[in-house]
Order: structure tokens, then sequence, then C-alpha cells
């Protein structure tokens, strides 16, 4: 399909971001969850802010209403963090929902008519039931699957299914998508599992000598994962270590008109390029091992950056499941169509790798409170591409172009975004 | 002539029937299953009841032990789970459904590609609509 090069009216700028804990706080609510986001990221303005000063908020989140039998939440944050009775709109796109919220930011500064707006998202999800959870996200899905029987960690497990036939790939390349983010995760204070797959295994030998039970002896971590007593199968070949967590969360970002920017930081991150598209559900896909949403995505940021796959230094990936790392890396065009779990397995995704994904840890590690995701992506790429990543900073000298990558549903949102640092 | 409307009701009336329905555009001759009454293809709607023969090959499956709600109540868990995937249909359109004749514990026995044809189940329960599947031709 032949597409004209997309241009924001304006030039946008982001001055400020911030996120939350990422875990399971059944003690917080969402209120609790944004402002702790909203405080950090009023902490990062480098010259400070007056919030008064901020004209709008777009807020994502997917299904507080189901899990918290409260829906309307733009309003509620926007009395919690003193900006009513300035507009507030929430966008839902399922797990994407922030990163619509950002686009939606985006475009109303773009458009002239807000110099300054709050974008993020939040999601609350630990007060129900791992059933219950499964139930809500299952509305994400796109009609026939979840009426055909399918669950979210099913649609996954099917879609690798097709992959590993097309390309003769295995649960080895899904693995080592496990053990990478996970070997990043330690290094994210933020995140919900702060562990590696070893000190994992150490943990569960520990666990199972105190039960007085007989410790197996795994020869390494793919050991580890290859046992269905501590990696039980979900949904074939899901196994619970190739999915992310549930989790509570929330994220935001300061987004002002570009020419504004110096006024509150001296290392604004310039948007570069942002793009969405739609999914189809596998009754319409053209194919099962490639998600047209988020080659339609990439190819809208990519052509208003000017910038393709080569010019981007790391990225945070949507892995929601192991598998959909592997594919999006591969849709986003940094590897060949087959070739996303050999990168992994071959380190050229780790932290010193020649592309880094999912530095923060991933959703897998760091987190995945749905509605919070897309911005908290974002938060990563402020980190890295400031150098104040900490512990994890990527080791690359002159960082200046991340890509954030979020998935919806079962890949009916997806979301491309380009940040730059000049 | 059939008059039904090519919707969601329509189809799963057909499956009730044991008919695997859907429609085609009479103007761009693309096939929809299930059926639709628009046709994104081409913008017409000029569509025609289409009766598929429920044959094709598995695209894409998984067996799951973390069970859907509705599949609980039908009494699949982590001991018993099931099997459900992508059937890519000889005519063209693929279609989501459960897969059954195979062993669902075993999913390393499941092979992408096995030509499948399709199977009417009596619904279970009262909503249950997952009361057609494909199994694997003999």
């Amino acid at each position: 399909m032949m597409s004209k090069r997309k241009k924001l009216g304006r030039e946008v700028a982001i001055v400020g971001a911030g996120m939350s804990q990422f875990g399971l706080f059944p003690e917080k609510n969402s209120k609790d969850l944004f402002l702790e986001a909203f405080l950090e990221m009023r902490d990062s303005v480098d010259k400070g802010v007056d919030l008064k000063e901020v004209e709008a908020l777009y807020l994502g989140n997917f299904t507080n209403d189901f899990f918290t039998h409260q829906a309307h939440w733009g309003p509620i944050i926007s009395d919690i963090i003193g900006l009513a009775p300035r507009p507030a709109t929430r966008t839902e796109g399922a797990c994407a929902s922030s990163a619509l919220a950002f686009r939606e930011g985006v475009f109303a500064i773009a458009s002239g008519m807000y110099d300054m707006v709050l974008v993020g998202g939040v999601e609350q999800m630990s007060a129900c039931s791992t059933e219950q959870v499964a139930e809500g996200l299952a509305l994400g899905t796109m009609p026939y699957e979840a009426l055909a029987g399918f669950t979210f960690p099913g649609i996954f497990g099917a879609v690798a299914t097709a992959y590993f036939a097309a390309f003769g790939a295995s649960r080895e390349q899904l693995m080592g998508v496990t053990i990478k983010s996970h070997n990043n995760a330690p290094l994210n204070p933020k995140g919900q599992i702060p562990l590696t797959v070893r000190d994992l295994m150490n943990k569960k030998a520990a666990s199972f000598k105190r039960k007085e039970m007989s410790v197996p002896s795994w020869s390494d971590e793919r050991d580890f994962l290859r046992d269905p007593q501590v990696n039980p199968m979900v949904a074939w070949p899901m196994h619970l270590f190739d999915c992310c967590p549930i989790s509570d969360g929330g994220s935001c970002l300061l987004l002002t008109a570009a020419d504004m920017a110096t006024q509150f930081t001296d290392k604004p991150l310039y948007v570069a390029g942002i793009g969405q598209g739609s999914g189809r559900g596998f009754h319409a896909s053209p194919e099962i091992t490639s998600f047209e949403a988020t080659k339609y995505a990439a190819q809208e940021a990519y052509g208003m950056s000017g910038m393709s796959a080569s010019d981007i230094q790391f990225a945070e990936v949507h892995d929601c499941f192991s598998i959909a790392e592997i594919i999006h890396t591969e849709d986003l065009g940094f590897f060949a169509p087959g070739q996303g779990g050999h990168a992994v397995n071959d380190n050229l995704t780790a932290l010193d790798g020649i592309m880094p994904i999912n530095t923060s840890g991933g959703l897998k590690c760091k987190g995945h409170p749905v509605g919070a995701t897309g911005t908290a992506q974002m938060v990563e790429l402020w980190k890295q591409l400031r150098y104040e990543a900490g512990e994890r900073q990527i080791p690359q000298p002159d960082l200046q172009i991340g890509l954030a990558h979020n998935l919806g549903g079962t890949g009916g949102t997806c979301t491309v975004t380009i940040l730059e640092r000049r | 002539m059939e008059t039904k409307p090519f919707n969601d009701h329509s189809f799963y009336e057909f499956i009730g029937q044991q008919q695997l329905m859907g429609s085609k555009c009479e103007d761009c001759d693309t096939l929809y299953c299930p059926p639709r009454a628009f046709c994104p293809n081409c913008g017409g709607t000029n569509m025609a009841w289409h009766q598929f023969k429920g044959i094709g090959n598995l695209a894409a499956f998984t067996c799951i032990t973390v069970c859907a709600p509705q599949m609980i109540a039908l009494g699949y868990g982590r001991d018993n789970p099931y099997c459900v995937g992508v059937v890519h249909l000889e005519e063209g359109p693929k279609i989501d459904a459960r897969i059954l004749g195979v062993n669902a514990k075993k999913p390393e026995t499941i092979k992408i590609g096995t030509k499948m044809n399709i199977q009417y189940l009596e619904a279970e329960t009262e909503n249950d609509t997952s009361f057609m599947g494909f199994s694997p031709v003999k």
C-alpha cells in the first residue's frame, strides 16, 4: 500500500516521565497507583513545572470497569492530580490503551489546541482472582476467538505453533526470550520480578529442600525451564515462564510543544515518529506468523520519522508472551522473518547486544498493568536516552533513537513510537 | 432462496443445522466464513449464501490447561486440556474452532498442516458456542 508521508502539524516533546512501582498491591487502587507515577513525573522535570499549566489529560485504561466495577477513570484521575475541571479523556485499546492516550496527547498539541498535556495509563488487576483476570483480558480478543475456546495465552500459543512449523523453531527460542528478560530484571528497581531465571531456580531448590522434597538437579536455566514441575504448561507451547504476570501500576509523561521544551529541561525527547495499526484476528488475518497491525504501525512511524529499522538503537517490544517478542522484532524490521528467535539466542537483543530489546525486563519481569504499559515503555526510553537508567544503562556511547512497540489484545491494536534525543 | 441476514446469529443457526455457511460477494467473488453483509474487499453489499465443505488444513493450534470459564464449566481443566485452533478452509477463509480427535495431553503429536474436516457436536449447555469443531481426516 502506498502511503503519503504523514507529519505532525507541529513538533511535540516529552519533558517529564514517571511510573509507579509495578507489582501486586491489593491495598492500592488506581488513584494511588497513578498518583505515584504523577509525582515521579513531576520530580523528573529538570527545571520544574507549574502543573496548573497542564491543559488536558489523556488516560489509558483497559478493564478497570470489569476488574474494579468502576468506569469513567478520566475525571477520577484528573481530580486526584488537581487537573479538574480541565478535560480528561480515557482511551481504550486493550493492552495498548496508554499508547493511544499518548497519541491523542501528541495530536492535541500538534493540532495547536494545547501546549502542554499529560498522558498516561493505569490498571489495577490484583484485586481479582487469576480466573477473573483471564476472563477480563479475554474481553480484548477478537470475534470468534474466545467463542471457540481460545484464552489469551492460547492465542499466542497457536501463533507459536504456526511459527514453529513455518521456521523450524522450537521452545528453545522462546526460552531465550525469558532468560534474556530475566537477566535485565534485577537491574530495574521499579519492576515486579527482579530476579534472573537462575535466582528463581535457586529459590525453587531452596523451597523444595525446606519442604523436604527431593531437589531436581537442573543443569542450567534451560533445563529448569524444561521441567513441567516448575514451569507448567498454560496453553501449548506457552508455559508459565512464557507469560507476563498480573500487575498493578501507573505511568505518565508530560508533553509540550517542541518549541517550549527547553523551558523545562535541557534534555527533552522529541517525538520523531508515531504509528498505529489495526489487526483482524485469525479469521481474517493474511498471516498467522506476523502481526499486520504492527507492520502497519511501523510503516507509519518509520515514514513520519524518515528513519528505517536500522536507525533504531534499542527498543521496548510488547512481550506479553515470549513468542510475541520474537515475531514483533521481525515485524518491526530488526530481524528477518524466522530469525527473531535466533537473534535472542545469539545474544543480539541482550543489554550489551547490537539491538537491546526490553532493557526494562519487559512485560515479563517489569510487569504488565495493561493500561499503564504503553507509556511505561516510553518511560524506559526516557531513562535510557537520557542516560538515567542506572545499572541497566545500555553501554553505548551515543544513544539517540529508541522505539516503543505496544500491542493491544491479540493484535487488534498496535502502536509504534520513535523517540529521539537531539 | 435463503433469506437469513448475513450475520453471526445466522451463522450459528446454520451450525445448529449442521451446515457451515458463509457468504460470497457476488461482485468480487470474495468468500467469508463466518458470513459478512458488507464486503471489505470491494465495498459491495451484494452477498449470497455459500456452503463450505468443512474441509481444510490445521494452520495453528494450542492445548489449553488454564481454561476459559465456559470450558471449565464443561469439565476441562489442568488435567483435562482441550485443543483449539485455526483451520484454513479449502475455499480460502480461516476459521477458529475446537480441534477434536487429537490428544490434547500430547500436543507434540499434533501436526500443523493436518487435513481436517468438520464435526458437529451437541451443545453441552445453553450458552455453549463450541458445538462445532474439526478433527483429522481418517
